[in-house]
């Protein structure tokens, strides 16, 4: 795997993860918001961990998009759930929630997947000589 | 009944969101390098590029439509049924259409990965 490839699948994984687990921290101290009380939403916007986190899932689409312009998607997926396992760790050492068994074996199922995927060719061969073809273009 | 009306809330937020993620892909391999684009032209031309492409838009729509089913379905099912049920399945489906709309040369590794990581998103929700 190319430095670049690797750089990004990191991106996506930690930015997905951690404006999941941002957003949480800020919800908490938003509270709960009932449906009766919707627009209360709005203020949950203005909370700095809310406002950090949606940074975060911003640069995770960013990302995302950036390595599909690379690669295949189903490539560029396992990255995506690569994430959840992000999400795991932050959530066990950063919000103090307790992880379960099942939870850390399905952490190592998804690792697995990911370490299996890079393995192999990252992008489809018709395609990369297309993709080679409209860089000359442009 | 009721079970029924949230089964067909996932299976259609499931369809919606992994035809949003192939025309993503597809919009982006017509796009071409992204960071090439951003090193050549700058980040705003990157933005206006992406935004008028029609399958990056008609993707975003189906995401944005994924998402209100998941709202649906978590307000008529429990988050720890839906969440992990809607995830390893869209990731199902997402690979079963990149092989089949995008050609995507699926390999065994692929297909592997692909069951390993459908059963650890299933596992992480319990």
């Amino acid at each position: 795997m190319k430095l670049k490839t690797c750089l990004i699948y990191i991106a996506i994984a930690c930015c997905n993860g951690a404006g999941d687990v941002l957003l949480k921290r800020g919800m908490q101290q938003v509270g709960e918001i009932h449906l009766a009380h919707w627009t209360h939403v709005f203020a949950a916007v203005a909370n700095p961990w809310v406002i950090l986190g949606i940074l975060c899932l911003a640069g995770f689409f960013y990302s995302y998009l950036t390595a599909l312009s690379w690669a295949d998607l189903t490539y560029v997926l396992p990255a995506t759930a690569f994430g959840y396992v992000v999400t795991a760790v932050l959530s066990k050492y950063f919000l103090h929630e307790s992880i379960s068994l099942s939870r850390w074996t399905g952490v190592l199922l998804i690792a697995g997947g990911v370490g299996l995927v890079t393995r192999g060719p990252s992008l489809t061969e018709p395609q990369l000589e297309r993709a080679l073809v409209e860089q000359e273009v442009i | 009944m009721n079970s029924t009306r949230l089964w067909s809330a996932i299976a259609v937020l499931v369809l919606a969101s992994s035809v949003g993620d192939v025309l993503l892909s597809a919009a982006m391999k017509r796009i071409g390098d992204l960071d090439a684009l951003r090193s050549s032209k700058g980040l705003f031309a990157v933005i206006a590029r992406v935004c008028t492409e029609k399958l990056f838009l008609l993707g975003v729509l189906c995401l944005a439509f994924s998402f209100f089913c998941l709202l649906a379905a978590l307000s008529w099912g429990d988050v720890s049924l839906v969440a992990p049920a809607s995830a390893s399945l869209t990731f199902l489906c997402s690979v079963l259409l990149a092989k089949f709309f995008l050609k995507e040369d699926v390999d065994y590794r692929r297909w592997i990965s692909a069951a390993l990581v459908c059963m650890g998103v299933a596992l992480l929700a319990k």
